[in-house]
């Protein structure tokens, strides 16, 4: 509903927007600015905003101290696992679906849906207790099937509401034109629904790195992710608010980067096709 | 198009993700109700046996149980009215024509990718902290005693911090909704000089009805299972202890498994309420 309107007008909404964009914006640009201060400068009073001896110590020391880099590898490896392997087994569901419906797809996608809704802390001792059983207890392979399964639902729906979108026209020209299946497959299918996927991948990927349900609950030492090495910070010990911003931003950053890719695929992944 | 070889073929590639789901809901909360029907004490005597339903009238009956579902209303109530009615404003706002409309926006979706552990510790720390904190500078700027966020106000602390994170969630779609307003009915009212009160109530509110049916419904369910917010910044102490943190309390500190599971069961018939009410608006977009 874009409408011509006079420059003063254009003008205040500008400065309004760009007011509440920063205010909401600025917990993480805090942030980012408090890991590169000294821990004097970080929790100084008045507070210092840009002028203070920029340092990059704080990324040394927080590196140095709990390995970032191990948590860094198991939030890629986690969340990464799950989305692929969600993918691998939701691209075929999501396909047959899409292109030949039957009377109980709607059931069925309903149904996945339903799984999402079962909240954690519901069974939250069953898994507990068969991650103990079967030894899968802070591995990093029993997060990744725990957040694929989590997941599987929102790709298979975020898969079949952009498989539904190709036209099932061009299917039938193909195959008047003599392709066989494989071909129709490879040709002409696969090309159409690689954004689809690569949304779905994306999105999925911010949402296997943000969970802090499984991820704190399931892990201890080894296999624990980038939400536990933060939690790990709940427990202060002195001057120590530039650290934790250095943790953080190191934490956020990736993420933060594929989020803005992704704003888009965002809504219809979230409300499952329901808005778009 | 569908002949009896692709039938089939479809239930095949089906198959896995039907099998593997089913699993995952049938095994767990089968589990779950065998537990939740049993004492089971791992640390003090392990598995005693049936007890029926004492563990479901002691959960309820429990003096923690009452306040728990209280707080777990506040918060989602709260987060639901603020990121709601901000969202719509914002969205709004950011429909309007202005310049670098794209870096705004960006600047309001941010929060959601910020991992949950890393918002609730910065919050607490960074802003809340009585003697550090941002907020505690700028109340003594202005002459005020700082105030102790996280035990004093806990509640609505936690609100805020929750608030923050799902408001682009609830601005995002709300914006979509709103880009999807047909402009030349706008503009005709305007023309006919209905005011800006007006045009809002009788054509975009109504227009943005099933957007935020659905921007309630989804945040609702997330909401009702926070967690890291509260395990970070309070651990369930100065009455923020939700019914999902009490439930993880019972299962994994205390390990008391057979009064867990039937809180489990609570919350699981909880989520199934506001669950059915989502499935239906879901299930008719999906037949047209």
């Amino acid at each position: 509903m874009a409408r011509t309107v006079t420059t003063n007008r254009k003008i205040l909404n500008t400065t309004i927007a760009w007011a509440i964009g920063l205010l909401i914006f600025f917990p993480i640009l805090w942030t980012i600015l408090t890991s590169f201060k000294t821990e004097a400068q970080a929790i100084n009073d008045p507070p210092i905003f840009l002028f203070f001896d920029w340092t990059l110590e704080n990324y040394a020391v927080v590196q140095e101290r709990s390995n970032y880099m191990k948590f860094l590898w198991n939030s890629v490896i986690i969340a990464g696992g799950s989305t692929v392997l969600g993918l691998i087994i939701a691209v075929p569901a999501a396909w047959s679906m899409a292109f030949v419906p039957s009377r109980r797809t709607k059931d069925i996608l309903l149904w996945m849906l339903s799984t999402k809704m079962l909240p954690a802390v519901g069974v939250l001792y069953p898994i507990y207790l068969g991650f103990i059983k079967l030894g899968l207890l802070d591995s990093r392979f029993g997060l990744v099937i725990v957040l694929m399964l989590i997941n599987l639902p929102i790709i298979v729906w975020m898969l079949y509401t952009y498989f539904r979108e190709i036209p099932g026209e061009i299917l039938e020209a193909a195959r008047m034109d003599g392709a066989s299946l494989r071909e129709e497959i490879l040709y002409v299918l696969t090309p159409m629904a690689i954004p689809g996927i690569a949304s779905t991948l994306l999105l999925n990927f911010i949402l296997a790195w943000n969970e802090a349900f499984w991820t704190l609950n399931l892990t201890a030492v080894n296999a624990a992710p980038l939400t536990a090495f933060i939690a790990s910070y709940s427990s202060p010990e002195g001057l120590f608010y530039a650290k934790l911003s250095a943790a953080s931003t190191m934490a956020i950053a990736p993420i933060l980067i594929l989020g803005w890719f992704s704003q888009k695929q965002l809504v219809r992944g979230l409300t499952f096709g329901a808005v778009k | 198009m569908a002949t009896q070889s692709s039938r089939s073929a479809a239930r095949l590639m089906m198959a896995p993700a039907v099998i593997l789901l089913l699993g995952w809901m049938l095994a767990p909360l089968i589990t779950t109700l065998y537990f939740s029907f049993r004492r089971y004490l791992p640390l003090r005597g392990g598995d005693q046996g049936w007890v029926g339903f004492e563990n479901y009238t002691r959960f309820i009956g429990s003096s923690a149980f009452w306040p728990s579902v209280q707080t777990t209303l506040i918060i989602v109530g709260g987060v639901l009215v603020i990121t709601v009615l901000l969202g719509i404003v914002l969205a709004l706002l950011l429909d309007q024509p202005m310049w670098g409309q794209g870096i705004v926006r960006i600047l309001v979706i941010a929060p959601f990718f910020v991992m949950p552990t890393v918002s609730a510790l910065v919050w607490k720390n960074m802003f809340m902290d009585p003697v550090n904190g941002l907020f505690a500078h700028l109340w003594k700027f202005f002459g005020a005693t700082p105030v102790e966020w996280l035990s004093q106000a806990s509640l609505q602390s936690i609100v805020m911090i929750v608030s923050w994170q799902w408001l682009p969630f609830a601005t995002l779609i709300l914006l979509t909704a709103v880009q999807s307003l047909d402009g030349e009915q706008l503009e005709a009212a305007e023309m006919d000089g209905a005011p800006f009160i007006k045009r809002f109530w009788y054509i975009v509110l109504p227009h943005l009805g099933r957007a935020i049916t659905i921007v309630i419904l989804i945040q609702t369910i997330f909401l009702l299972s926070i967690f890291a917010e509260i395990f970070v910044t309070t651990g369930g102490a100065f009455g923020t202890r939700t019914l999902t943190y009490l439930i993880f309390q019972r299962v994994l500190e205390s390990q008391n498994i057979g009064l867990g599971s039937a809180g489990g069961v609570y919350a699981i018939i909880l989520a199934n309420i506001v669950a059915i009410f989502l499935m239906r608006i879901v299930g008719k977009n999906l037949d047209n």
